[in-house]
């Protein structure tokens, strides 16, 4: 027991801590708010709080909890939503009114709640830790596992309804209970890390041709401010193809948040039909709240993601935004008196960013069945005025397998999702290439070649453009921006409130570009055989190129048919050139 | 309550106190010159021995040998009624026209409290400001914060005057309450004036709270002026059901006393001397906006900065542009070729236009119209650079085309009259008639549908 002895901002000393260890949590003062200790100087004890100090006085007591800061796992995290220190917001919100107010203690897992467990191990049976001792339905899409914390013999399992605090069963005696805490800065266990060599699906054209992400992967998404990060965050959210989502708001709007927590329980997921709600944990510390828990949200959030991850599921992180978190390390670093390293950031942010993307991946989870499981993290960073060359956004490209470069002159002419094409890359695109051969077709990577040396192109003729005007390329050259213009609008161009276009299946990209670049072939045939570009230009079967993106995935026919619907129609223009 | 005389060192608008024992973080001081003049403060940092406190005002006649400074135990509160309104308080929230003193119903911590995001409503009542760039094309809702980047020399107060003038919500109800909460940082007298008129004039003084905090009034105060202007606003909306609009101008200055205070304490600077905690301090002004469940009245934020050097990449730009819904930018192209109001919408966005447009809120092609728009004017300006240096003769018909929209979008669309207020069909019919210039093929943003139904008859 300590006692508070300076307060400055969210950071406080309190003299008398002897004992007390490095990232303990600690209740501080008569209102009992949260804390942790980071940093310990004979018996004075530096501790960042997770609530606002205002009104906190010398001599009030410290209390030291002796554990470090955790999480609770276990039934109940999914359609949850927490603080940055896994508090429920619906419980504070009861507690505490429509004001976040300050001292409140919340259990983060309904304690009352009665689960169906289903037993899988049988008594006397010998375990590995990660075994499944059994099941318990948490949502209508989701088994949660219930995994053996230790080897041992399993004794005393009957299937039947529990609490999280009673006890299922023992191994060697000790008791087994469903609920478990982790060390949130800690990263869980895995048998095996594999390569990552399966995409993950988002539905998202020009992320699943041209900059694929693969499951267990780890992706930067930097932009300035209205370029659409939070929107591609939402898509990826919504579309992925993961059992579980971990959504973390990390310093963000308040007003988006809430979008998120009303659009979710109404959309549906597009496999199941469910809400996706029954799929996702949020986590929301909006801009406004401590700053303090902003830095611990992020490690909340991946401590979930890795939890599910051991059941054997593919889990999306979205951390939204990485910049904030930053942020609130270098604020905090600022209240400590730390030498500054670049523009202020504390020296360990390369480290700790590190650290963080580290803790994805595809792995062998523990236990003897051999399942799988992955964690993709997908990080925006909001790098001030745009510019990535900062250290938040040079740090985490330095560990980050997919970068998509999101551009604001892109989004000012509204082309959406707003990637830059030519600066956006993926490291993954090769280790996932046979999967795409032998999945969707044999000609996938021959098109996505062609596509972005045709894009590649077409920047290259812009600038000629620039100078000299259109007029001054020869139509074959012209052809070619008439054919990346469609690339661009009727393909990149992707519309997150279109109720149809906002997901594409990999069948329909494949065959969206396939048209286009069908329709690139003959042009350039076309004039080879003397026919004008103009009259290519004013083709009337261009706009159901154009269109097909709201073709809906049950009609997908109607999209293969526009490719000899092309060959037809160039056939009909070189039979009227000829008369 | 104990009095201290033992002020150590004065520095900048930091008071050293020392042989205090249990100061609280954030308490209000009252502090008594020489002279007999009392001034206030607030504690910045506080230890046992030692306190340090931020004076409101000047620290001109402060000195370490007899002056008198008393801890008053509380942190800072406002007294807060609906008398308020139609009065002018200064930045420090005291009376600053010939009124009476006000009676307070409540008296709450000017700070607030986060909202819980699991309390808020979605925002998603459509506010029609009678302006088509804003209306048509970054349409502003109850609850949201949608800030003016200028610059100087810029008409951002006609602006905020007019929408405070012509704000309203399509689907209001006869016994909807609504007020203004105006606050000024470090504005000119010759500014507020133009304010103060304006709302004199229409009438909208008796339903409007006025906080001044002029140029040259002490610039620590500035801290303290927009949240008084917020604590009024969420007493009038959460516990008096009215909606508020919040204009605020001009957080620039806000964000300057922020630098100044942090250089005195000696702080560890960050972007251009902006102390690291901008982002979070700024947050907690601009994120006290938003509509809560169960609450009748909502907060609507308006603030105006002026970019130093029209630069939107200025950390003050950059970090509000992060935090708030959005943004409405004025371009200086445009006010040059006398075009008001000079709202340069390729950089403009609100980022909660989607909940209040389309269907049953203003029409089903409201979206469509509004990207069609966007993209034919962006690819009519790229036009005009590439126009200037191939010369027109040089284009194709359709970029032609394209190169007289973005001529006839400026006149026609973004120019209006200071007192014009044009409803959202009109904006919406005056969108089709312009991209009637254009070969429908070009119109790949709208439904097919659409087009047939709303676009036709402006086409030829």
């Amino acid at each position: 027991m300590g006692i508070l002895h300076r307060i400055s901002g969210p950071v406080v000393e309190a003299k008398g801590m002897a004992g007390a260890k490095m990232y303990d949590l600690v209740k501080i003062g008569k209102e009992g708010l949260i804390g942790e200790i980071i940093k310990i100087k004979g018996d004075t004890a530096t501790i960042q709080v997770y609530e606002d100090t205002t009104g906190l006085r010398p001599g009030e007591p410290v209390e030291s909890t002796g554990e470090p800061l955790s999480v609770e796992l276990g039934p109940g995290l999914l359609r949850s939503i927490y603080d940055g220190i896994q508090r429920p917001l619906n419980l504070l919100a009861e507690k505490g009114g429509e004001f976040i107010t300050r001292g409140l203690s919340v259990p983060s897992l309904d304690r009352k709640k009665r689960w169906d467990f289903s037993a899988v191990a049988k008594n006397g049976q010998k375990v590995r830790a990660g075994d499944v001792l059994g099941t318990v339905q948490e949502t209508e899409l989701i088994a949660h596992k219930i995994m053996a914390p230790h080897e041992g013999t399993v004794s005393g399992i009957s299937s039947g309804s529990f609490t999280i605090e009673e006890t299922i069963c023992t191994i060697d005696g000790k008791p087994v209970k469903m609920m478990q805490r982790w060390f949130v800065r800690k990263s869980r266990p895995v048998a095996e890390k594999f390569d990552p060599n399966i995409p993950l699906i988002t539905g998202q054209r020009i992320v699943d041709m041209f900059f694929p992400i693969a499951k267990g992967g780890t992706v930067c998404v930097p932009g300035p401010f209205g370029s659409g990060k939070t929107v591609t965050q939402h898509q990826f959210a919504k579309w992925s193809d993961t059992q579980i989502v971990v959504y973390v708001g990390c310093g963000e709007r308040g007003n988006e948040m809430t979008e998120v927590l009303t659009e979710f329980p109404h959309l549906q997921d597009p496999k199941s039909k469910k809400p996706l709600m029954e799929r996702t944990v949020l986590i929301a510390n909006t801009s406004n709240m401590p700053v303090a828990a902003r830095e611990a949200s992020i490690y909340t959030a991946v401590t979930i993601a890795e939890y599910y991850r051991d059941m054997g599921y593919d889990v999306a992180l979205m951390a939204d935004s990485t910049s904030r978190w930053a942020e609130a390390m270098r604020e905090i670093g600022g209240r400590l008196e730390e030498m500054p390293g670049e523009e202020g950031y504390p020296a360990y942010l390369g480290r700790r960013l590190a650290e963080f993307y580290e803790r994805a991946g595809r792995v062998k989870c523990l236990g003897s069945d051999g399942r799988t499981g992955s964690v993709t993290i997908i990080g925006a960073v909001s790098p001030p005025g745009g510019d990535i060359n900062e250290p938040v956004s040079q740090n985490t490209l330095r560990v980050t397998k997919v970068f998509l470069a999101l551009d604001a002159s892109l989004a000012q002419r509204r082309h959406f999702p707003a990637f830059n094409w030519l600066r956006s890359y993926s490291l993954y695109t090769e280790t996932l290439d046979s999967y795409y051969t032998n999945n969707i077709s044999s000609d996938w990577v021959e098109l996505r070649k062609e596509a972005m040396a045709l894009l590649q192109k077409e920047s290259e003729l812009q600038e000629i453009v620039q100078l000299v005007g259109p007029d001054a390329l020869p139509e074959k050259e012209q052809a070619i921006l008439l054919s990346t213009k469609m690339i661009r609008e009727d393909f990149l161009q992707q519309s997150a409130y279109h109720e149809v276009d906002t997901y594409s299946s990999m069948r329909k990209e494949y065959l969206m570009l396939k048209n286009i670049m069908r329709f690139h072939h003959r042009a350039l045939a076309a004039i080879d055989l003397g026919i004008q570009l103009k009259r290519i230009s004013e083709m009337p079967i261009r706009e159901k190129i154009a269109r097909a993106k709201e073709i809906p995935e049950d009609r997908i026919k109607e999209i293969e048919l526009i490719g000899s619907e092309v060959d037809k129609a160039f056939d009909e223009l070189a039979k009227a050139s000829a008369r | 309550m104990k009095e201290y005389k033992t002020v150590t060192q004065i520095a900048g608008p930091l008071v050293f106190v020392e042989g205090v024992s249990d100061v609280a973080y954030g308490e209000i001081v009252e502090i008594t010159l020489p002279s007999g003049e009392r001034k206030r403060g607030q504690v910045l940092d506080t230890q046992r021995g030692i306190a340090v406190v931020q004076v409101f005002g000047s620290t001109a006649g402060i000195n370490v040998s007899d002056t008198r400074v008393k801890f008053l135990g509380e942190t800072m509160k406002l007294g807060v009624s609906t008398e308020m309104l139609g009065r002018v308080f200064n930045g420090l929230g005291e009376p600053r026209d010939s009124g009476p003193a006000i009676v307070p119903e409540k008296r709450l911590d000017i700070n607030g409290a986060p909202i819980n995001p699991y309390s808020r409503d979605e925002p998603r009542d459509f506010i029609q400001t009678g302006i088509s760039t804003i209306d048509g094309m970054n349409t502003l809702v109850r609850g949201q914060k949608l800030p003016i980047f200028s610059g100087s020399g810029l008409p951002h107060n006609a602006l905020a005057v007019q929408i405070a003038r012509q704000a309203k919500v399509a689907s209001s109800k006869e016994d909807e309450k609504f007020a203004v909460v105006f606050a000024a940082i470090g504005i000119t007298n010759e500014e507020a004036l133009f304010f103060m008129r304006d709302f004199e004039k229409t009438g909208a003084l008796e339903r409007a709270v006025l906080f001044l905090n002029l140029a040259d009034d002490p610039s620590v105060e500035r801290i303290i002026t927009p949240r008084l202007a917020l604590t009024t606003a969420e007493y009038l909306a959460y516990e008096k059901d009215m909606h508020v609009l919040v204009i605020i101008t001009d957080m620039t200055n806000y964000c300057e006393a922020l630098r100044e205070i942090a250089s005195a304490r000696e702080e560890v600077p960050g972007r251009r001397g902006y102390p690291g905690y901008m982002y979070t301090d700024l947050s907690t002004i601009y994120e006290r906006a938003g509509r809560i469940k169960g609450k009748k009245g909502t907060v609507t934020q308006l603030s105006i900065l002026t970019m130093p050097g029209d630069d939107i990449t200025h950390p003050i730009a950059d970090l509000t542009g992060y935090i708030t819904e959005g943004q409405i930018v004025l371009g200086r192209d445009l006010h040059r070729k006398n075009i008001y109001p000079p709202v340069d919408v390729l950089p403009c966005l609100s980022r909660l236009m989607n909940l209040g447009i389309g269907k049953d809120r203003t029409r089903e092609d409201h979206r469509g119209v509004a990207d069609q728009l966007y993209a034919a004017y962006a690819t009519g300006r790229d036009l005009r650079s590439l126009a200037a240096v191939v010369g027109e003769e040089a284009l194709s018909a359709t970029d032609k085309l394209y190169l007289k929209f973005a001529d006839v979008f400026e006149e026609r669309f973004i120019r209006q009259g200071s007192h014009e207020d044009r409803s959202i069909e009109q904006t919406l019919d005056l969108g089709w008639e312009l991209l009637g210039m254009l070969p429908e093929a070009e119109l790949k943003r709208v439904k097919k549908e659409f087009i047939e139904k709303y676009g036709k008859r402006f086409r030829k």
